[in-house]
């Protein structure tokens, strides 16, 4: 068989790549201007944005910046401190919210439905309008630690995990998934003997997979460019996370190519996540067989 | 050793009535067939045994022991699944030993049992596989594995063969017949199909807007159905209903006859008076072509499927009556047809549809 090759295709096929490179430099583009710029020193930073060499690494390339910014700011400890607020959140709010949403989805109790609609109307929420009254109530919870029973959740890890433990949206994403799930799967489970909690672990769990991906996706993000919250919460710099260490660079006068060269800093992170999520997420699909 | 009872089971989701007050009585060792029309409430009965659904009042029973509040790992049954519903992540070992290993099983003693059910169904080849490898009846078979493995009192089927071709669905129905003889265990099976039913069946109930029609064994549905709608259902193709009247009545004799019918004379049946209008009853296969007439008509349908011929005639009156003669019976489309049948063999159904 010859593939029969009309005029057009070849064509269309450039199109569709020329289009595709463009739509991938928009969005490289920043990223590489931030990385590129955090070797640069600051004069030539600015001067070089009214070129393309904004883009290249051309002219007086250094790590100057890098070292600049550790010694204006705590970097390792900040970066130390997200890693610790967005991991342990992101697994707590994978396992709390995955199971609050396997009793939406399989379990019968009165007010389901209502308690369901009444979460996912806070969705459109804004943090924002409740961040107040949630800083005023955090500021009275007790708490057992290392001193004993103590109040006041302020300058803590925990301030900045356990309000975000649970949310709407994380809920709402494992519903869905679960509810498309085959009823029968749940029943035979059931009638093998298994408890609720073993169907969770040993049916649902392994065959959702690309949900919990996802919602471990989104979360971390979430986490991870947490601003306002962290800020209101921590007066010392021990349990400030990445974003708040922002802050240092926009002193008196901001320091372009240290600035650049902390963002670049901290996208690392993300990346590494996001790479290592993304294999786990092809192969629990490739691994289960389930479509769609 | 379990045989299971029903009293007075009803079922309703909000205020749709389901299930309507079941009684029903199954004996160790039986094999039960629920039969009926779509949404009847076939799979939600079996359900309520299973545990899935809650019973909304009766009382259910499997053994000597109430079971409406039990768990339904605790109720000693498993359950097929029309769509096998196997653990897709699993491989067929691990879909077939989840319940054993659940159940803290032994290692060893696991998987004796594991490959005793895999010889039983013929598929040692395939343990190693997950579910996605494998073709419908191979599914099948495994899910009826994870079923065996445990040793249950009662086996729950819902539909197992519906999504099975024709060669194969006949193929796993014997196997389940063995399965069911060589176990001696409860089977309660749920099916569409009405050959599926006759076949398998020690005792067959049909079920009808959640209601039970009639319980029987296979022949005294097919030769004593209890109502029009039992004589309607059961038996392909369809009995023929023909009204007729009591003509004529004296102490141990009736006569009926219609426009349609040549006058018979039965043995008087209880509960019938002079004047009353009955349906009768009659099997296509119990219609001859001998010469006799009883009923007449005019061909419309010649059906040859080798080994008989089904046709259709119609009457006089307007009614069509399907009747299954020889294979090589000489009849073409239009001619005229005159059919016997034995007045002792026949049903009769009074005015509310009960058979008299
Ligand atoms: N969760 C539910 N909520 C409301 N009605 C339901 C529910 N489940 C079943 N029903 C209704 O109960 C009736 C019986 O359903 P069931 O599944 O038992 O029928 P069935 O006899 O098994 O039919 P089929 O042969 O098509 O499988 C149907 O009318 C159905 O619409
Ligand atoms: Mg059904």
């Amino acid at each position: 068989m010859s593939a029969v090759i009309s005029p057009n295709t070849g064509v269309n096929t450039a199109l569709r790549y020329l289009l595709l490179v463009v739509f991938a430099l928009i969005f490289v583009f920043p990223i590489l201007f931030m990385v590129v710029s955090s070797f640069k020193p600051a004069q030539q930073l600015l001067r070089d944005t009214a070129s393309i060499a904004a883009f290249l690494p051309v002219g007086d390339l250094s790590f100057d910046n890098y070292a600049a910014a550790f010694r204006r700011a705590p970097v390792a400890l900040f970066i130390f401190n997200s890693v610790v607020i967005t991991v342990v959140t992101v697994a707590g709010a994978l396992f709390i919210c995955s199971m609050a949403a396997f009793s939406f989805a399989f379990l019968e109790f009165k007010g389901k439905e209502v308690v369901l609609a009444v979460l996912i109307a806070t969705l459109i929420v804004p943090f924002e309008t409740i961040a107040i009254p949630m800083l005023m109530l955090v500021n009275n919870l007790p708490w057992i630690g290392a001193g004993g029973l103590q109040f006041g959740w302020l300058n803590t890890y925990h301030v900045q995990i356990v309000p975000f433990l649970a949310d709407a949206l994380t809920i709402f994403l494992f519903v869905q998934y679960f509810r498309d799930l085959p009823r029968e799967l749940i029943e035979a489970a059931r009638l093998d003997g298994a408890t609720w909690f073993q169907v969770y672990t040993r049916v649902i769990v392994p065959i959702s997979g690309p949900v919990f991906a996802t919602a471990a996706i989104l979360k971390f993000l979430a986490m991870y460019n947490q601003y306002l919250w962290p800020l209101l919460v921590t007066q010392s710099e021990q349990y400030r996370p990445v974003m708040v260490g922002l802050q240092y660079f926009f002193q008196l006068n901001i320091a372009w190519g240290e600035v650049m060269a902390y963002l670049s800093i901290i996208t690392l992170p993300v990346l590494i996540f996001y790479l290592v999520l993304q294999r786990a997420f092809i192969s629990s699909i490739a691994s289960t067989g389930i479509k769609g | 050793m379990a045989g299971l009872s029903l009293t007075n089971i009803h079922k309703s989701y909000g205020k749709v009535d389901v299930i309507k007050g079941v009684d029903l009585t199954i004996e160790h060792g039986e094999f039960v067939v629920f039969v009926g029309p779509s949404g009847c409430g076939k799979s939600t009965l079996l359900r309520m045994i299973a545990g899935l659904e809650d019973i909304t009042e009766g009382e259910l029973k499997i053994g000597d022991r109430v079971v409406n509040q039990v768990q339904p790992r605790d109720r000693g049954v498993a359950m097929v699944f029309q769509s096998y519903a196997l653990y897709p992540h699993m491989t067929v070992y691990d879909n077939v030993g989840f319940g054993l290993l659940l159940a803290k099983t032994p290692k060893p003693e696991r998987d004796a049992k594991i490959m005793e059910a895999a010889r039983i169904l013929q598929m040692e080849h395939l343990l190693d596989r997950k579910p996605a490898q494998l073709s419908g009846g191979q599914r099948q078979r495994v899910a009826i594995g994870r079923a065996i493995v445990r040793k249950p009192d009662v086996f729950l089927f819902d539909e197992p063969l519906s999504n099975l071709d024709a060669s194969l669905r006949l193929d796993m129905r014997s196997e389940i017949s063995k399965l069911h003889n060589s176990l001696g265990a409860t089977m309660i099976y749920v099916t569409h199909d009405q050959v599926e039913a006759m076949t398998l069946a020690d005792k067959i109930v049909v079920l009808n807007g959640g209601v039970v029609q009639q319980v029987g064994s296979p022949l005294e549905l097919y030769h004593k159905p209890a109502n029009l709608f039992v004589a309607g259902f059961i038996g392909s193709p369809k009995m023929n209903l023909l009204p007729v009247k009591v003509t004529d009545l004296s102490a141990d004799t009736m006569t009926l006859a219609s426009e349609a019918l040549e006058p018979i004379t039965l043995p008087r049946r209880d509960g019938i008076g002079q004047g009353d209008s009955l349906t009768l009853g009659v099997r296509p296969h119990q219609l001859l072509k001998d010469g006799t007439k009883r009923i007449a008509g005019k061909v419309d349908l010649v059906e040859r499927l080798g080994n008989e011929t089904i046709i259709s005639a119609i009457l006089p009156s307007g009614e069509t009556v399907l009747a299954a003669l020889a294979g090589d019976v000489a009849i073409a489309l239009n001619d005229d047809i005159a059919l016997n049948f034995d007045p002792d063999e026949i049903c009769l159904f009074n005015a509310e549809g009960n058979a008299v």
